[in-house]
């Protein structure tokens, strides 16, 4: 199971930095949002993994760790507010340079 | 306690009489130069009350704890050293004020000068009396700075600006290098108290770190001190105003390196290594000077170079390891400091009268400049080192001590030989001082008449003449008592045998100084005979500033070439080498293989998890293959999230499940929102070579994150939340232990992050103001779909209690503000897309940016609320009561903030729909 975990993350983090290092403003928005995918389940996943143990006191004898949980809580809604903000960034960019591309130029250096 | 509270005031008195030029600098100039004149007054009478004691062999000593951990106290101690530093700084400062005060120009404004010369001060000050080696460090930086602003007050020349900018990066470096041997030093020693520390000098000499320290803390001195190789940056500094250079670079800058040898000399001194290191650099320096100022034309540049000189003769002095040198050495540190400010000021004067420092120009004052001649005369033949004068004094004690050398074995006439090759030289150089000035030809007096200068102008230099004089014929009644008590602090204890006198008979010191006077007067007559010294023009290609140069000039090069290399204006190249650098750092302390694990964890496999990674991953590989039909992408990129949200739930995370859910409603939907203003389609135009390149990044960045993730998901590893849930319902009042770390442990940090959403959601508003919107262009006749629309307001209130329910539930089960907010974010959005935004905002008049400030204002008020039980910031409370009907129910203050938190998300969420809902695309406006 961790194999899984760990391999889903690492797929998800290669997938977001491949789309983040392309030229046009829609797939780095794209890609930061696997990216924080990624790296949410990775700090999720610092508190070892468990099945059935909500960090609920009294629900179950044993618990999964809150605290990662509560960082990724915040981090989850942070990521929102930066999507949100990224996008509103490259549909101002494109209306100002008339092209999505991240330098602002079709014209690739 | 008087006394404690006199030796603060001496500290503190230089920085706030500093503020009294410039509150008066509207003044009439008089009035700003004796106001700051006070200053030194002052603390001259403070030292007088509080010198007593010292003269009978004690010290002050008030220590008061400032940063504790670091071991910095605020400890000042005034000894016998401390107090002859105290001294020559407020004396000299004294006699630069009144000089400075007739010296400067109308234009030039006095009382920046001398607000900057007090706080100069007041550092100097600091060093002098600071027993915590932390704390001289704090006052070392002050005078580096100080010193900076004061070399560059002239700011319009490009030399003093340039002149300024070296000695501040020279000195800088060297008080980085301090700073370092300073905290050795303290480990070493077990403490940064420096009367403690000094006790400790077996224990230092003897570790193995005392090396490392040594050659930092004397690049710490030879920088502040201009010694070789750091004594390029001196003779540029002579850029500043003369009253400047005459307080700086004669009596106290230049000393600060010195004072620190002298200080440490009882914990550093001893060995071979530093005998070595500071003889050696003290005895090139000597000579080196010596040398060079012979060849100088500038007044102040001779000067400059005498200085480096004689700082170095004092060096040597410290570096020879014996008591009695060190005492010769503090008795030069006062000759030196007297007859050199008298020199600077008499240059100052040439200058003034004449408007020239050149000696190439200078000539015949004597006509003109009788008195001044005088006084000048006397003061270059103490620094010759004539008898009945103080500088023939200390130099004989030096001359005595070389003899006395017996470190270096069979060479030991090298050290006599070449002190005496210096002082040749400095005898050639106080000659020409004079020659050069007042005789040497006739002053051209067609163009400029020079006058003796105004009284208080030439009263700073009679005094110190004066004291060159009484000093030089009475060194028992004068310096006696302060050498004395000066020099046990240095040494640290008891007195070596020591004799002021005059006459010790015929011996070969005294051999040495004729030998010296006669050869130095010789060379500058024979030189300036035979070569002409004005012809000459020896300019070496590798001086030490022209090395400087080179040095900033390549590091600058250098700086634009990498910023070049990694931001050449194109983002991809930027995020390519900031995602490779973070690869190699992560990589790094792995380098030398994986560390040993304790214990291996392994969950079994089940099938719900295998099929969710499995659709993870075909979502995954179409987004990349699909990435560019922009639609389907984000569908795609929609099914990725729905996994990880599934992902929470599965690993038991119902909080992040149910946000990550709603989350992605709001983002599927503002990207919606966003596609119509955007291409709908991305062009190939990555090269296969370069997509390779970033397939090969992306494929890294995944192995280390994954290969992390997998090491940390199976090693044994204790968490730091056992506190947290142990606290959960006790302190917070709730089960749902997320919630309560959110709300309540850690509520300071929930706090900033609201905040940021609400400046992410300003930030969105600012970024669209003026664009094209649909209240400008009317009613949009979109199409919108009838079941959409109805289902939407049927949908609305059972969200909403929904979301009431989650919110109140949020503290002991899944829920809270959080999910709650982003729950009627998402109703709210739905209805606007399905109802149009202008109907919406007739049914439901909702002031989004009004709730966002609201829910902040209340989760401030709440935390705020803490103060008033005398509580800190966000301390929660909570309580049962039982109220009718309902039952029993818990309140907990950390509810109130939860409240905040959703006002916040909801005010936030829909704000930002609203703002992207308005916009009519681009081709909708023009048709």
């Amino acid at each position: 199971m961790e194999l899984l975990l760990a391999s889903a993350i690492g797929l998800l983090a290669a997938a977001g930095v491949y789309l983040c290092l392309r030229a046009r403003t829609f797939a780095v928005v794209l890609g930061l949002a696997l990216l924080s995918y990624a790296v949410n389940l990775f700090v999720f996943v610092a508190g070892g993994i468990r099945i059935g143990q909500p960090p609920i006191v009294g629900a179950a004898v044993a618990m999964a760790d809150p605290l990662p949980q509560a960082l990724v809580l915040t981090a989850i809604v942070i990521g929102f507010g930066m999507t949100a903000y990224l996008v509103v960034l490259s549909m101002r960019a494109r209306a100002t340079t008339a092209s999505d591309h991240v330098d602002g130029g079709d014209t690739p250096r | 306690m008087t006394q404690s509270a006199l030796l603060y005031a001496l500290v503190a008195l230089p920085f706030v009489g500093a503020a009294l030029p410039a509150l008066l600098h509207a003044r009439g100039r008089t009035m700003i130069g004796w106001a700051a004149a006070l200053v030194p007054i002052a603390g001259l009478v403070l030292l007088w009350l509080l010198g007593s004691q010292v003269f009978d062999g004690g010290a002050w000593r008030v220590s008061v704890p400032w940063i504790e951990t670091l071991g910095l106290h605020l400890s000042f101690r005034l000894d016998g050293l401390a107090l002859l530093f105290c001294g020559l700084i407020f004396v000299i400062g004294l006699l630069v004020i009144l000089y400075a005060r007739y010296y400067l120009a109308a234009e030039d404004p006095l009382a920046r000068l001398l607000a900057l010369l007090l706080a100069f001060m007041g550092a100097m000050i600091g060093i002098a009396l600071s027993d915590n080696l932390l704390l001289t460090l704090v006052f070392w930086e002050l005078t580096s700075l100080t010193s900076f602003l004061l070399i560059g007050y002239w700011s319009h020349r490009p030399d003093a600006r340039q002149g300024a900018r070296m000695a501040l990066a020279v000195t800088g470096m060297g008080g980085l290098a301090l700073l370092g041997g300073a905290l050795l030093l303290g480990d070493m020693a077990g403490t940064f108290e420096i009367s403690e520390l000094v006790r400790r000098g077996d224990t230092i000499r003897a570790h193995p770190h005392y090396a490392v320290a040594l050659v930092l803390i004397l690049v710490g001195a030879f920088t502040k001190s201009a010694q070789f190789p750091f004594q390029f940056w001196l003779p540029n500094a002579m850029a500043a105003p003369t009253p400047v250079s005459a307080y700086l670079h004669s009596a106290t800058m230049v000393k600060a390196g010195i004072f620190l040898l002298a200080r440490l000399w009882p914990a550093l001194s001893g060995t071979e290594l530093w005998f070595y290191l500071v003889a050696g650099s003290g005895l090139v320096t000597l000579v080196f000077g010596a040398y060079t100022a012979l060849f100088r034309h500038d007044l102040k540049g001779l000067l400059a170079y005498s200085t480096i000189s004689h700082l170095g003769l004092i060096v040597l002095l410290l570096g020879m390891n014996t008591k009695l040198a060190a005492v010769a050495a503090v008795f030069h540190i006062i000759n030196h400091a007297t007859f050199k400010a008298s020199l600077f000021m008499a240059a100052g004067i040439i200058d003034h009268e004449t408007g020239t420092r050149d000696m190439r120009k200078l000539a015949g004052l004597w006509r003109y400049l009788p008195y001044t001649a005088v006084l000048a005369t006397v003061a270059a033949a103490a620094m010759a080192g004539v008898p009945l004068l103080n500088g023939f004094l200390s130099k004989e004690m030096f001359f005595a001590e070389t003899l006395t050398l017996r470190d270096v074995g069979a060479l030991s006439w090298i050290v006599p030989a070449v002190a005496t090759f210096a002082g040749v030289f400095s005898v050639a150089y106080s000659t020409r001082f004079i020659h050069d000035v007042f005789f040497n030809g006739e002053w051209d007096a067609s163009e400029r008449v020079p006058h003796e200068p105004p009284r208080w102008m030439r009263i700073p230099v009679e005094v110190l003449v004066a004291l060159c004089l009484l000093v030089g014929m009475a060194p028992n009644l004068t310096v006696g008592p302060i050498l004395a008590v000066a020099g046990a602090s240095v040494v640290g204890g008891t007195l070596p045998e020591y004799s002021l006198a005059i006459w010790h008979g015929f011996n070969l010191p005294l051999a040495m100084s004729l030998i010296a006077t006669v050869l130095g007067l010789v060379l500058y007559f024979g030189a300036q005979r035979l070569y002409n010294l004005h012809a000459f023009e020896g300019r070496s290609p590798w001086t030490g500033a022209r090395l400087y140069q080179i040095v900033i000039v390549s590091l600058t090069k250098f700086a634009r070439r990498f910023t070049h290399f990694t931001a050449n204006g194109s983002l991809q190249r930027q995020v390519a080498v900031l995602v490779a650098v973070m690869l190699a750092v992560g990589w790094w302390p792995f380098a030398g293989g994986i560390p040993e694990r304790v214990l291996d964890r392994y969950t079994p496999l089940d099938a719900i998890a295998v099929i969710g990674w499995l659709v993870l991953v075909i979502a995954l590989g179409a987004t990349i293959a699909m990435h560019r039909q922009r639609l389907t992408a984000l569908i795609l990129v929609g099914a990725v999230g729905l996994m990880v949200a599934a992902a929470f739930a599965w690993f038991s995370a119902p909080d992040l499940a149910l946000t990550q859910l709603t989350v992605e409603v709001a983002t599927i939907l503002l990207m919606l929102l966003a596609l119509p203003f955007l291409p709908a389609t991305t062009p190939i135009e990555s090269s296969r070579l370069r997509r390779a390149r970033d397939g090969v990044i992306a494929a890294a960045c995944g192995l280390g994150l994954g290969g992390a993730a997998w090491w940390m998901m199976t090693s044994a590893g204790s968490s730091v939340s056992s506190e947290h849930v142990a606290r959960s319902v006790p302190g917070g009042g709730g089960t749902n232990v997320v919630n309560v770390i959110l709300v309540d442990f850690r509520g300071f940090d929930t706090y900033g992050e609201i905040t940021v959403l609400v400046v992410a959601a300003l930030g969105i508003v600012a970024l669209l103001a003026g664009a094209p919107s649909e209240r400008e262009s009317g009613e949009a006749p979109a199409f919108r779909p009838a079941m959409l629309a109805l289902l939407a307001r049927a949908l609305l209130p059972l969200a909403l209690l929904l979301s009431a329910y989650l919110f109140l539930r949020g503290h002991n089960l899944p829920g809270g503000g959080f999910v709650a907010g982003l729950i009627t974010g998402a109703i709210l959005a739905v209805l606007y897309v399905g109802n149009g935004a202008a109907w919406s905002r007739r049914q439901l008049p909702l002031d989004f940016p009004g709730l966002m400030v609201a829910g902040l204002a209340i989760a401030a008020a709440t935390g705020l609320g803490a103060w008033l039980f005398g509580r800190p910031f966000l301390t929660s409370a909570h309580g049962h009561v039982h109220p009718p009907i309902i039952g029993e129910l818990h309140l907990a203050t950390a509810a109130l903030f939860d409240l905040g938190v959703y006002l916040v998300v909801v005010g936030v969420t829909m704000l930002i729909l609203e703002q992207l809902g308005r916009l009519v695309p681009r081709r909708e406006v023009d048709s």
